[in-house]
C-alpha cells in the first residue's frame, strides 16, 4: 500500500511522462470528476446529435443519400456508446448519466440546439460541425485518460467519412441551380458561427482550461483549435464558391492565418443556458424515447432471467 | 440506480480481426444476455469489417491486477535473466541453434 502522497506523486509522474491513466489507477477526485463531466458531455453530444440529422432520413433526395445518412447517424450512436463506456470505467453508471442529461445537470454541445432546416444543412453539419469535432477529437487522441484516448482514436477513424460526405453535398449543391446554390450559402451562413462556438469560450474566459491542460485532459486550448479549424475550412469554402459570412475576415500574411470578427458569445451563453431554438425539443424527445424504451429493457431482462432459470432446471433434472 | 429501470449488465468485448491473431479488447457494451451482447458488440465495434470473431464476457467476471502494484507484482521475473536465450554462451562455429 502506498501513502496518499506517494500515490499523488505517482499520478503526477505518469501525467508528466505521457503514461496514460487507466481505470483502476489512483487519481485525484477532481481529475475523476472533470473526466466524467467531459466524457458524459461528449457522449450526450453524439447521441443528441443524431436528432437534427434523423429529421432528414425520410426526406433524403436519393436512396444513396439516405443510406449514407443512416450509416452516419448509426456511427454517431456508436460514438456515444464508446464514450459512455469510457465514462463508466470511472464509476458513474449509464443510468446516472442519462438522469443527469434529463435533469439538465449534464450538458451537450450547444450546436445541436440549432435546427436542420434544409437538405443543405445536412451538408453543412457534416462538413462544418463534424469538421470542427474532428479538429477537437484529433487533439483529444492524446488525452491522458486511457479509455478516452482509445475511444477518440476509434472515433477519428470513422469521422473523416462524415466530413467528406457533408462536403460532397455542399459541392453538389454549389454545382447545381441558382436555388440550390442559394440554399447551400444559406446553410453556410447559419452554421458557420455556431461551428466556431463549438470549441468553447475564449481561453481567457474558459473555466476549466487551465487545470485540464495541466492534467493533459485537454492538449490544446479552445482558441488554438478554433483557429486551426478556421484556417482549414475557409479555403474549402472558397474552393466551391461559398462565402464565409464574415465581411471583416482577413488573411494575415505574416501569421498565415485568417483573422475573424469577434464571436457573439452572448448567443453562445443563451443557447448553453437553454434558450437556443431547439433545446426543449432535443431534450424532451430524448426523455420521451427513453421512457418508451423502458418496457423493452424490462422484457429483455425478464427473458434473460427466465433463460437462466430454465437452464438451471435442465441441469437439476 | 433504480431497480425497475436500468441499462442492462455490462460486458467486455474482445475482437479477433484476422484468423490466427489473438482476440483484443475493443471496449464494452450493455446487454441482457449472451446473444444480445454478441449482436450489440458486432453493431458497435465492427461496422467496417474490423472483426471475424467476437468474445463477450460479463465485466464483473474479470479479475485484474493493479497497476499501482506493478513493480511488486511482476517482481518475481526481474532476476531471472537465464530465462532468455541471450543469457547463454554458445561456442563459435555452432550452427542452427
Amino acid at each position: 500500500m502506498k501513502t496518499p502522497e506517494e500515490r499523488l506523486n505517482h499520478f503526477n509522474a505518469c501525467i508528466e511522462s505521457e503514461v496514460k491513466i487507466e481505470p483502476k489507477d489512483w487519481m485525484p477526485d477532481e481529475y475523476r470528476k472533470t473526466m466524467i463531466r467531459q466524457l458524459s458531455q461528449h457522449a450526450h453530444s453524439e447521441v443528441i446529435g443524431m436528432q437534427p440529422e434523423g429529421n432528414w432520413v425520410l426526406r433524403a433526395p436519393s436512396l444513396r443519400a439516405k443510406k449514407i445518412l443512416l450509416a452516419k447517424i448509426q456511427d454517431e450512436g456508436g460514438h456515444g456508446l464508446y464514450l459512455y463506456s469510457a465514462a463508466e470505467t470511472l464509476g458513474i453508471s449509464r443510468d446516472e448519466m442519462i438522469e443527469q442529461l434529463h435533469s439538465g445537470k449534464a450538458k451537450y454541445s450547444s450546436i445541436f440546439n440549432y435546427p436542420a432546416l434544409t437538405w443543405a444543412d445536412i451538408g453543412a453539419i457534416g462538413w462544418l460541425v463534424d469538421g470542427a469535432a474532428i479538429v477537437n477529437q484529433i487533439s483529444l487522441q492524446r488525452t491522458s485518460y486511457g479509455p478516452y484516448s482509445r475511444a477518440m482514436v476509434r472515433i477519428c477513424k470513422e469521422e473523416s467519412f462524415h466530413q467528406r460526405q457533408g462536403y460532397e453535398i455542399m459541392t453538389t449543391m454549389m454545382n447545381g441551380t441558382a436555388e440550390q446554390k442559394e440554399m447551400a450559402q444559406d446553410a453556410m451562413n447559419r452554421w458557420w458561427w455556431p461551428s466556431l462556438m463549438m470549441f468553447g469560450p475564449p481561453d481567457n474566459e474558459s473555466a476549466h482550461t487551465k487545470q485540464s491542460m495541466q492534467w493533459k485532459i485537454k492538449r490544446e486550448s479552445n482558441d488554438v483549435l478554433r483557429q486551426r479549424f478556421i484556417d482549414k475550412t475557409v479555403d474549402q469554402a472558397h474552393f466551391i464558391g461559398l462565402t464565409v459570412p464574415d465581411k471583416n475576415m482577413k488573411f494575415n500574411e505574416s501569421t498565415q492565418q485568417y483573422e475573424i470578427s469577434p464571436i457573439d458569445w452572448e448567443e453562445f451563453k443563451q443557447v448553453i443556458s437553454g434558450n437556443g431554438p431547439c433545446n426543449h425539443k432535443r431534450l424532451s424527445h430524448h426523455i420521451k424515447v427513453h421512457k418508451q424504451g423502458k418496457w423493452v429493457r424490462e422484457a429483455a431482462l425478464a427473458f434473460s432471467k427466465n433463460q437462466q432459470k430454465n437452464k438451471a432446471t435442465l441441469f437439476t433434472n | 440506480m433504480s431497480t425497475t429501470d436500468n441499462q442492462l449488465p455490462l460486458w467486455e468485448v474482445f475482437i479477433q480481426s484476422k484468423s490466427g491473431t489473438p482476440h483484443k479488447h475493443a471496449g464494452s457494451i450493455h446487454a441482457s444476455d449472451k446473444n444480445m451482447a454478441l449482436e450489440n458488440a458486432r453493431d458497435i465495434y465492427t461496422r467496417r469489417g474490423e472483426g471475424r470473431n467476437i468474445w463477450v464476457v460479463l465485466s464483473d467476471q474479470i479479475a485484474a491486477s493493479k497497476t499501482e502494484d506493478e513493480a511488486e507484482f511482476f517482481d518475481p521475473a526481474d532476476d531471472k535473466v537465464y530465462r532468455h536465450p541471450s543469457f547463454y554462451k554458445v561456442p563459435d562455429g555452432v550452427k542452427n541453434m
